[in-house]
């Protein structure tokens, strides 16, 4: 028995006396239609029925097939015994116990030859099939966005399309019922401020995030990691303004670490960076949405981009951490074991690094570091990070050698030290590069700490991947990494 | 059970910003005594346009302020706007590169 929480959802007031919630195809509330018949003789008793207001026989029955009462006093499971003074819950009994209903009746030897207690059945109010149904009919809406109508010959999906709203795919109409639904998903509130979305800076809701996520495609246990993504993206650090105006190729990237990758069902192995997956599908995809929508950024306005590249529609990856010989990359910037981090990243698309010979990690590391050496321009240095994915079976090879990851990255920069010579204009009979060969030997092609390495893939093929990064550092963009909250 | 959960009524998800039209700040009857800014966003060669517009501008009479953002990935700092909008009659804004 249980003194009931302070009413969260306006409900008018109730009898007098004792108020339960029933249901026929509950065995238990079966079981204990004679202990209300006999109740109903000597106490004010009012029964609501939330499936056949013909149950139980012989009794007034009140028809709660609506289930409003029961949603509006949520109930949670039958039968519920309520006693009520002054319209007010004073009390509650949830499924049969002979002592409680006793107590709460002020009644003695209730249900005689019945068992101690029988837990209830769900109450038809919680089901997942009527839940959001009822918030969004019997609920005071919190959602403050304005409605849409949509004209009676408007075909949805094209509607949206002629608003403007799509990255080119078709998008899930945001009805209020999925919207309430997404929303819970989270244990934020509608109205809270998540961040301010550029370019045009507009202060975004949990509610706008939670309709643009609707329309990705995301099921609600995926809004937490949005939420996160948003928040990330919309830091002076990420700069998600100045990454979406550039005329670079390169747009936001998302790595997922911690257990909710296995929640959500994401994606870390075969074709980890590829489609068919929605959690990593569609969380991408929230974000840039959010960015379109909310932001105002759309390409061919702010959005600059010459190229751009199809992980725009969304980019969203999880490492795989169970595998890897390594730290995970949540780890490598700073964050607690066993938390559940999304990491930003301003990257262009992949680009596969395939060395199927190379069974030493030193070979292999100058394969790797080839590769890193090229992105952009062979003369580009300094400027520009890069996310390095050791698949699998490159993974094994440092794995087997001992080697950290520490000391894969420190040999990684040293590989990556370019002659200056090289690096001037006119060098290799190629106009780009810098105005005059620097003081020194060597520059290196990278910020001292503007590699970063991950693991993912397939477990069959030699390969890794760079992600070659945008512009790096404060005038640029900076990975950036937020917890996932709940 | 009834449900209003009516498909043809959606949200919008939009910043929902006033679409409305705004209107222009008044335009310059005349350069002459006015004072005029432009700002470098840290393109290259910015300065190089901004120094043929500087030219341009006293030749008829203007008086030139030179500003320059931090860089050309951000907006420009708040600071600086609300420093130009107290110092200028008008503003060009240089892109370059």
């Amino acid at each position: 028995m249980s003194l009931h929480p302070p009413a969260t959802r306006s409900k008018e007031s109730l009898p007098d006396g004792l108020v339960v919630f029933v249901k026929r195809e509950c065995p238990t509330c079966e079981l204990v239609a004679p202990v209300l018949r006999e109740l109903a003789k000597g106490s004010a008793l009012t029964v609501y029925s939330q499936d056949d207001p013909g149950f139980p026989e012989d009794l007034e029955v009140g028809d709660d097939t609506s289930l409003e009462a029961s949603w509006r006093n949520e109930i949670e499971a039958v039968p519920t015994l309520l006693r009520v003074e002054g319209g007010v819950e004073q009390e509650r009994a949830i499924g049969w116990h002979r002592g409680e209903w006793e107590a709460l009746s002020g009644r003695s030897g209730l249900g005689p030859g019945l068992p101690e207690l029988r837990p209830g059945c769900g109450s038809l109010s919680v089901d997942p099939e009527f839940a959001t149904k009822l918030e969004l009919q019997f609920g005071d809406s919190k959602l403050v966005s304005r409605r849409i109508e949509l004209a009676r010959l408007e075909d949805e999906i094209e509607a949206m399309y002629d608003r403007g709203w799509s990255d080119g795919l078709p998008l899930v109409p945001p009805t209020e019922q999925r919207v309430i639904a997404m929303l819970e998903g989270t244990t934020r509130s509608p109205d809270e401020i998540v961040a301010d979305i550029p370019p045009d800076l507009v202060p975004c809701t949990v509610e706008k995030v939670a309709i643009n996520a609707v329309m990705a495609g995301c099921r609600p246990e995926y809004l937490p990691v949005v939420l996160a993504a948003v928040e990330a993206a919309c830091t002076d650090t990420f700069n998600m303004h100045g990454l979406l105006a550039t005329t670079m190729s390169s747009g936001p990237v998302m790595i997922v670490n911690g257990p909710i990758r296995k929640r959500l069902g994401m994606n870390s192995e075969m074709n980890a960076l590829g489609q068919g997956h929605r959690a990593n599908a569609t969380i991408g995809r929230a974000l840039q949405l959010v960015v379109r929508n909310v932001g105002g950024g759309r390409p061919g306005e702010v959005d600059r981009a010459v190229f751009g590249h199809p992980g725009k529609l969304g980019f969203c990856i999880a490492e795989n951490e169970e595998d890897s010989p390594w730290p995970s990359l949540a780890s490598d910037l700073g964050a607690e074991p066993g938390k559940d981090m999304v990491t930003l990243f301003p990257g262009e698309g992949p680009r596969t690094i395939v060395d199927q010979l190379s069974r030493e990690p030193e070979s292999l590391a100058r394969s790797l570091a080839e590769t890193l050496r090229g992105i952009y321009h062979p003369k580009a240095i300094i400027a520009f990070d890069a996310i390095l994915i050791v698949g699998p079976e490159h993974a094994r090879v440092f794995r087997e050698a001992g080697w950290s990851k520490d000391q894969l990255e420190a040999r990684l920069h040293e590989l990556c030290q370019i002659p200056s010579e090289d690096l001037v204009r006119g060098a290799g009979g190629m106009a780009e590069g810098m105005p005059q060969k620097a003081p020194v030997e060597t520059l290196p092609k990278f910020r001292p700490d503007g590699i970063h390495i991950m693991h993912c893939g397939g477990f069959a093929g030699l390969f890794s991947v760079v992600i070659p990064g945008w512009v790096g550092g404060d005038i640029g963009s900076t990975i950036t990494m937020k917890e996932i909250g709940s | 059970m009834s449900t209003n959960g009516d498909a043809r009524v959606i949200l919008d998800p939009t910043g929902e910003r006033s679409v409305d039209k705004r209107e222009k700040a008044a335009r310059l009857a005349s350069l002459d005594g006015t004072t005029v800014g432009l700002l470098d966003i840290s393109k290259p060669r910015g300065d190089i346009f901004l120094d043929r517009l500087a030219n341009e501008f006293e030749s008829r009479g203007a008086t030139i302020k030179r500003y320059k953002k931090p860089t050309f990935t951000k907006p420009a700092p708040f600071d600086l706007r609300q420093q130009i909008a107290s110092e200028c009659a008008a503003v060009v804004e240089a892109l370059a590169d």
